[in-house]
This record gives C-alpha cells, structure tokens and sequence, in this order.
C-alpha cells in the first residue's frame, strides 16, 4: 500500500469485489486533481467565442476590424475565415452536419458565429464585444407542434433540396397486432405525456486546451471528453489531421453525464486556432455557454396509450412521439437507432403488442440529444410506460403496485424478447418489488396517506419499475459514425507482480480507477492497491468507444476481467512449468496455482511474474512477459433494473411539495464495489427529482433561451433531496463474463416516474390523472386549480 | 495595482488588475487550482474558499477584496501530513465523485465544525445548500462531515488563522 492509498474504517481490503475506498480520492480531496482548466502551458492563449444574440437569423455581415486592434489580441476568425479551410462545417454525432462558426444564417441563439483568441481569458471576452455582427431577422421555429406546419421557415436550407423541417419518421413493434387489440380491449387509457428539454449541466463546463507543435504537426488536445478514442477519430476525419498525429487526453472531469459526448465546435475552433497561430490555445466556456448551446437531453412529446382487461392485465402499449431535436441532428446513438433505446417503452412487463411512431423535426433551439444519464433514450421511454401505467391503475382504481405485479415479466421468461424486438437477459422483478415495497413499510404507508386524505392533507406514494438496456452495444448492431462499439482492454503484469490495466473507457466521477483494480484484482488475485488503471489518453490506451450509457461496466468492464482471464491462462502454463506438472493438474486458489491434492506446492502470481520475465526456460511455445491484450464485442445488452418508491407530502396553501422518503432497490447484477454503486445510484436520485421538479430548459416565442443559468435552471441542492435509502437485489447477466450489469443511470431513468407517480397521487382527491415535469410549486398550484398546462 | 494577501499561512503580495475576481488570481495568478470554477451566477459553490475563517465564493470577491485578509484554500487543509478529518471523512462515506464540488464542500464543511462541533443533518444540509454536488445526491456528502464531526480531534484543524476558537 502506498502512503496515499485511502484505508477504509472498517476496511474489507477485498482482493476483488467488496467495499474498497477510491483509488482517485486522495488526489481529489488535497484539489489536486488535474482538470482542463487546471492545464497551464508555456505561451498558452485563450480563445473565447462570439454567440447569436438571436435563434433565427441571416448573417448580412461581421466587422472584425475593432476586435483585431485590441492589444491583447492575437487573431479573430469567422465562420467565412473557415469556410475558406473547408473547416466550417463538422459532422454530428448522428451523420448531419453542424456549422462550427455560422456562415450563412444563425440556427439557435447562442449560435457560435466568431472566436477570438488573446493573451489572457479576460481580454479575449473583452474583444468579443468590439465584433459588430449585422444580422436580418427570420421568424424562428420554436413550437415543436407546428415545426411542419406548411408556411413553416426552413430551418436547414444547408442542406440539398430541404423543403421542410423533418428529420426521420421512425416505427417499432406491430401497428396492425396492436391497433386489432386496442380495438376490442375492455380498458384503454390515452394521455399526452411530455418530457421537457433539460440539461446534464456537470459542474465542470466544457473545455479543451489544444497544443499543435509546429514541427511535428503533433495536436495534443486536453480535453473534456466521454469518449477520447471516438473524439481522435473524428477530429483526423473533419479535420484531415493524420491520426497518429492526435493525441487526445481526458484528464480528471468533472462530471459527464452525457454532456462530453459530443465534439462541440470550441474544440474544433481551438484547434484551429493552436494550428494556425503555432501556440496551445484553451478554451472553456463559461456556464450559459454550457447550459445555451450543448447537448440537451429528451424533449419529447409522447402520446401514450395502454390497453387491458377490466382486472388489470395490461395487453398493448402504444404511443405517438414528436421528437424536438433543435437545428441540428446531434443526437448520439448507435446509427441505427435513430431514437436510441427508446424502444423498450414496453417496460418490464409481459404484453401482447406494442407500438411506436416517432416524427424528428429540426427547431430553432440547441443541438444536441445527448444521454443525460438515460442510456440513449431510455428515460424517456421508462417514464413513458411508467406514467402511463399508474393512469390505467387510477382508472382501474386499482393499487399500482399490485397493477405492476401482476402484469411483471416472469423470471422462467428469460431470455425475454418484447414485442419490440428487445431481448432481455435475466431479470426477478418481484423480489425487488418486495422488497421496496417492504422497505417503504408500503401498506403503512398507504394506511397513513387513508388519514390525512381525511383531514384534507396531500401526501402522494409514487412507485416506477424499470428495465433499463445498457453496453451498448453488439458489433454486428450498434456503431456511432460507423465505429463499432467495442472497448479494448490490455494489462501487463510487471517482473514483481504488480498490474497496469489500460482501458478505452473514461471515467467523470464514476471511480473507474478503483472498480477496474477490483475487477482485475478478483481474477488474478493482486491486491487492487498493486493495479494502475490507465484511462483518459489515446496514446497510452487501446481503442474503445468511452463512457456513457452506462456501457463501461458491461463493455470495458467485460474486457477487463477477459483480459485478465488471458493472462492467468498464460500464467498457469508457466506455473505447470515451475511446479513440474501438467496444466490440467494445477487448481486456482485466487492469486496462486497449487497442485491438486498438495496444497503446499504451489507458486504465487508474483512468483510466476518474475519467472515469466526472469531467467531460465519457460514451457515450450511460451514466450517471455506477462500481458495480454483484447478487444471485447459484447454479444448482448444487459438489462439491469430496479423497483422505486417516492413518498411525498404537499403543502395545500402554497403546493410546495416536500420529497419526504425515497426508497431505490436496484439490480445492476454481480456488484463490483457496493459503496461505488450506492453513489451512482444517489447522484441518479438526485436528477430525478430535479428533472421531476426544477429543471426545464425553455424558451420564448422568439427563440431566447430561459434556462441560461443556475439562477434560471434549477438544479437540486441538499435541501430539496432527501437521505436516500436504497437496497440490492442480485441477478447476474448471463452473457457478462463476471455477471455485472452496470448502474450509473439506473436511477436517473427509474426516478423521474417515482417522483411524478407520487406528486400525481398526491393531488387524486383533485380529481388529477397527470401532470406535466416540471412539477414546480406554480405548477403543481395551476394543477391544483384545474389549470394544468403542457410544459411546451 | 498590488494586492497583499495570507494564502493558506503564506504572505502573497501581487500584481493584479483591480477587476481581477478572487478565484482567477488563486488558480490562474497562484496556481492553486484546487478552487474550482463553475457558474457565472455565484450558484454553484465550487469556488467557495475561507475568508478569515467563513466560506465566501471567490467567484463573486474581487482579488483586491481580499486585500489584508486570510485566504485558506483546500490546499491548505493538510497539515503537516496529516489530512484534516473533513478530507479524511469524505474519502470515507464516498462523499465525492467526479471531485469538482468537493473542495468548496469541504471548505464549507470545515468553517461549520468550527462553530458547531456536532451539527445535526439539518444543519449540515442548510450549511451546503448554497452550493451544487451533481454527482452524489448529497447524503453521503452528509454522513462525510457527520463522520468528520465524530473524529474531530480536541485540537482544532486545519485553519491557518486560529480564527475558530
Ligand atoms: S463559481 Fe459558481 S458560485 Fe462561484
Ligand atoms: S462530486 Fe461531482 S459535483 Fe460533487
């Protein structure tokens, strides 16, 4: 153990799984942790960008002439300055295209239009004032409803022979199986079901330092970035850049959530800038920046409907989406999942039909479409049938716990393939929903909320179940602009027995450096403490397609643990070799090989670390070293879930509404480091009741963005959250090497539904079936009123 | 113009343009970047450093405000090696994550042990409501300082200027 290696109190010191603190955490608590913004370099410039005041606009002309004088400044580019270098435009994450400085027209306020770069920060958004833009107004397109309407501007006349402002029609499941059961069902429940745009917003922004050494032509890029391997690749296809050429380094980041998937155009113009001026440029934008113009997350208009028997058998889900993408098609998802995962709305339930319709249209508002912890859709999809779902108990009348139970896929169903083609590994549902439910103390809890109905108080139980569809994903399946979504893996044992494990995966916070340790630790026996997990830099790791998605357990974490499966296959050829015995006559005891039936003879792995590297022969065929590489192809998704229930109490003078418990049993199978999980799930909670209650980015009739701040997009401190209480229950994936599942957005996608069950549940003496997120004090008050308007 | 200033125990003296925010000259000027940096709406916390003992968000102080008076950042919170229990408490409960809130938290989390040796939950949370963890969902920010709180030595820790007493 190193000096700075963290000791837990009443520490497990698990070799392998178990409660282990953070390997990240003694670096992070004396703030030395290294961030983008932290990054000085020798001559170093800063770059600040120049945005739209309006969402809809022609560019009629810029003047630069002012902003060029300024003393500290060193170079004010436009967006002609790069059409000039064929660099104005990038493509997207989903194969449109983005400008990177607006050259014709201006798409969405906040728009990047021109960038300076100065001596220092100050002086560069000093200059940005001395550029004079002259814009003519266009009516912008903001209301999602009316994006095709007939007279409707077309926002992207960029593109050939665009007439309108579509961007794809998508369809899942059977219309025809579902319509004939919607038809002749006993029960059908329709509601519009909005999730309003909202932000990731990590507390770092996003930001890169860009260094191209003259000579060379070397670009190192300090970045905030997810996904450092995808980022290289892009950046050698836009800008030409010989990809050997380009390092990409992730440092510590601070917080991703989704929003560090895309390239942003800042990253574009600092390295444009680095190339151009011969000097390392930075750029970080500031918090409206990151709030205006990166990727949001949903904005989805979902008209749902459910159909089933008088006694609650739900038989057929179906909905209608209008998907608001902003001006360009950013969203990131495997290519041809155009609306990401969205297609497992069919819950965790056992039905006879399903069916989607989705409509993409461009607007006048960000781009972007980006995770927010949903694992690409899946968010939205969940609170879709969740919602849904508590509107068919209230008009059953029946309690939505038992509805759920009910109607649960059975655990001899799996492998479970829904109707929309999904297939769901393994999964026990009614155990988990016991046991929130006995956590909860839920019939008490129903008995309680009996009696203040009585005296006119509102107290709201909301319940969600979810199955959520992780690690993306299945080669043959799953790419983003056309690199498949495999991660590699390579550990190297060194002579002493110690590890280094290099990953394609990034971690923003979620203690990659510990889990991985942990997984290597559990197949080869080396303390975790003895095992450097490397991450975050193109150069010194293997191709992978990076973080989000929840994917880096299921994916990397599968290579992980295949990888070091390799070494200690080599690692027992040589200790047959040292024992003098046959391979198959050696057993595993986790960290050394001893003979089978004499337990004495034996040879630790750091004993057969120095042989592999040591004097003397090795068994025949076997060269020197111990390391080995893979590149893992996931065969499957995994399908962790997990049963949440939300108490809540309103205050009938001011609809204040107070999240008073919150109960969260997840599943994310095997645990690798419960303490970790336990965090994820927190930090996932906590978004829920955000997006359930505060956070909506939205904008006016002309297209300003209301949501540019934290003062304007609220986000929860630790007085709107309660002392979360969770539990586990423990059903491995089939198909995941060490049986794990992943957790990192589990409870952001099963939160938002619990909150909203319960705040609706709450107001049933209203007569109210649904409400709209936000579900703000003003809003929950119009609801109150009978005055409940859609968010959009 | 010049600004003198104590940082974490140490006499600076600077030059600094009277517009400078404090926590531009600590990380850019000091090179103390464990203040971090992350709204333009003084919501956000993470810059949060003590000023003469109370939490105070740098991003909203001129450099010059802090003229004469006694800076500590999270730098400063080890002392001699040995971590304050605060730090020690959140690497603990898991009270950070990506670490980008955690040195304002902990900063704040140390000024409250100073007035308040046993804090109760509320208090806690009332004491880190003016500032945004994205990460933990906050109850294990919570137990951190609770667990600083219970291993808190007679000695008080970690303030440079005694100012705690
Ligand atoms: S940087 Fe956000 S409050 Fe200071
Ligand atoms: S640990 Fe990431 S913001 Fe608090």
């Amino acid at each position: 153990m190193t000096a700075t290696e963290p000791q837990a109190e009443t520490d497990e010191r698990p070799i392998g799984f178990g409660r282990l603190l953070r390997k990240e955490d003694p670096r992070l608590i004396r703030g030395m942790g290294n961030f983008v913004d932290d990054i000085q370099l020798p001559g170093m410039l800063h770059l600040a960008i120049l945005r739209s005041p309006m969402a809809h606009a022609r560019i009629v002309s810029i003047d630069k002439s002012a902003a060029e004088a300024h003393p500290k400044v060193v170079a004010v580019i436009t967006g002609e300055d790069l059409a000039a270098q064929g660099l104005a435009w990038m493509p997207t994450l989903s194969n449109d295209v983005q400008a990177v400085l607006a050259t014709d027209k201006v798409r969405f306020q906040h728009q990047e239009v021109a960038f300076v770069v100065a001596e220092d920060r100050y002086s560069a958004r000093d200059a940005l004032e001395l550029i004079i833009v002259d814009y003519e107004w266009i009516d912008p397109v903001i209301d999602v409803r009316k994006a095709m309407d007939a007279d409707t501007p077309v926002i992207r006349d960029d593109l050939d022979d665009k007439t309108d402002n579509h961007i794809f029609d998508w369809e899942t499941g059977d219309a025809a199986e579902t319509e004939a059961i919607f038809a002749s069902a006993d029960v059908v429940v329709s509601e519009e079901i909005i999730y309003p745009r909202v932000h990731p917003a990590p507390m770092e922004t996003c930001g890169c330092v860009a260094d191209v050494e003259r000579v060379s032509g070397q670009l190192t890029l300090w970045s905030t970035t997810q996904a450092p391997h995808a980022h290289r690749t892009v950046y050698a296809l836009v800008a030409g850049l010989p990809e050997h050429k380009i390092r990409v380094i992730a440092p510590d980041i601070g917080g991703g959530f989704g929003n560090k998937v895309p390239i942003y155009p800042g990253y574009v113009c600092a390295i444009v800038a680095s190339l151009v001026i011969g000097k390392p440029v930075k750029w970080m934008e500031d918090r409206t920046e990151n709030l205006v113009s990166t990727g949001f997350a949903r904005d989805y208009v979902m008209q749902g409907e459910i159909a089933a028997t008088k006694e609650g058998k739900i038989l057929a889900v179906r909905t209608n989406v209008l998907a608001d993408h902003g001006a360009f098609n950013g969203v990131a998802a495997p290519v041809k999942y155009p609306a990401g995962f969205f297609g497992v709305f069919t819950g965790s339930y056992d039905l006879e039909a399903a069916y989607c319709k989705m409509q993409a249209v461009y607007t006048n508002k960000a781009p972007g479409g980006v995770a927010y912890a949903c694992s690409f859709r899946i968010t939205e999809a969940v609170y879709l049938v969740e919602r849904i779902v508590d509107c068919l108990a209230y008009e059953l009348d029946m309690d939505p716990a038992e509805l759920r139970l009910k109607n649960f896929i059975q655990p001899d169903q799996f492998p479970y393939e829904t109707k929309t083609g999904w297939v769901y590994d393994s999964g026990d549902y009614e155990p988990a929903m016991r046991k929130a439910m006995e956590m909860a103390g839920y019939d008490e809890l129903r008995r309680e909320q009996a009696e203040k109905r009585e005296k006119g108080e509102l107290m709201g139980i909301g319940l969600a179940f979810f199955t959520e569809a992780v690690g993306a994903g299945p080669r043959k399946d799953m790419d983003i602009l056309g690199l498949g979504m495999a991660d590699g893996c390579e550990l190297r044992i060194h002579p002493t027995g110690k590890a280094v494990v290099r990953l394609s995966v990034k971690t923003q916070g979620q203690g990659h450096e510990t889990t991985f340790a942990q997984i290597v630790a559990e197949e080869i026996g080396i303390p975790p403490e003895d095992i450097e997990v490397i991450h975050g830099d193109t150069d010194n790791t293997p191709f992978g397609l990076g973080t989000y998605g929840s994917r880096s357990t299921p994916v990397s974490g599968a290579a992980a643990a295949l990888v070091t499966r390799k070494v200690r296959d080599k690692a027992q050829i040589i200790a047959s070799g040292m024992l003098e015995v046959s391979v198959a006559d050696l057993e595993w005891n986790k960290g050394s090989f001893s003979v089978k039936g004499d337990p004495e003879k034996s040879v630790t792995i750091q004993d057969i670390a120095m042989k592999a590297h040591g004097a003397g022969d090795l068994p025949d065929g076997i060269e020197g070293g111990l390391e080995a590489q893979i590149c893992y192809n996931p065969e499957n998704l995994t399908y962790p879930f997990g049963a949440y229930i939300c108490v809540v109490d309103i205050d009938p003078g001011t609809a204040v509404v107070k999240v008073r418990r919150f109960i969260a049993v997840d599943d994310c199978g095997t645990q690798i480091n419960p303490m970790i999980i336990e965090g994820q799930v927190h930090g996932g909670l906590a978004d829920g009741v955000g997006m359930a209650m505060m956070e909506m980015i939205s904008f006016d009739e002309d297209g300003n963005c209301l949501g540019g701040s934290l003062m304007d997009y609220l986000i929860p401190t630790a007085l709107e959250t309660p002392d979360w209480e969770t539990g586990h229950t423990v059903t491995p994936s089939p198909h995941h090497p060490i049986g794990a599942k992943g957790i990192g957005e589990s409870a952001t996608v099963g939160s938002p539904p619990a909150v909203v069950n319960a705040i609706v549940d709450a107001l049933k003496p209203y007569g109210i079936r649904h409400a709209d997120m936000p579900l703000t004090p003003s809003r929950v008050w119009e609801t109150m009123q009978g005055n409940h308007t859609p968010p959009i | 113009m010049q600004v003198d200033m104590t940082v974490n125990g140490q006499e600076v003296s600077e030059e600094i343009e009277p517009r400078h925010l404090l926590v531009h000259f600590i990380r850019d000027q000091l090179g103390l970047t464990g203040t971090h940096w992350g709204c333009d709406t003084s919501n956000c916390g993470t810059c949060v450093v003590l000023i003469d003992g109370e939490p105070v968000k740098s991003c909203t102080t001129l450099a010059a405000m802090a003229g004469g008076h006694d800076v500590q950042t999270v730098e400063g919170m080890e002392v001699d090696g040995e971590l304050d229990p605060v730090q020690e408490g959140f690497m603990q409960c898991h009270g950070l994550q990506c670490g980008f809130c955690t040195p304002g938290m902990m900063l704040t989390a140390r000024a409250l042990l100073n007035n308040d040796p046993n804090p109760t939950e509320e208090v806690i949370r009332e004491a880190i409501s003016g500032q945004i963890c994205r990460c933990t969902g906050y109850s294990t920010i919570v137990r951190s300082i609770q667990w600083a709180a219970a291993h808190e030595s007679a000695v008080t820790v970690g303030t440079s200027n005694g100012s705690a007493s």
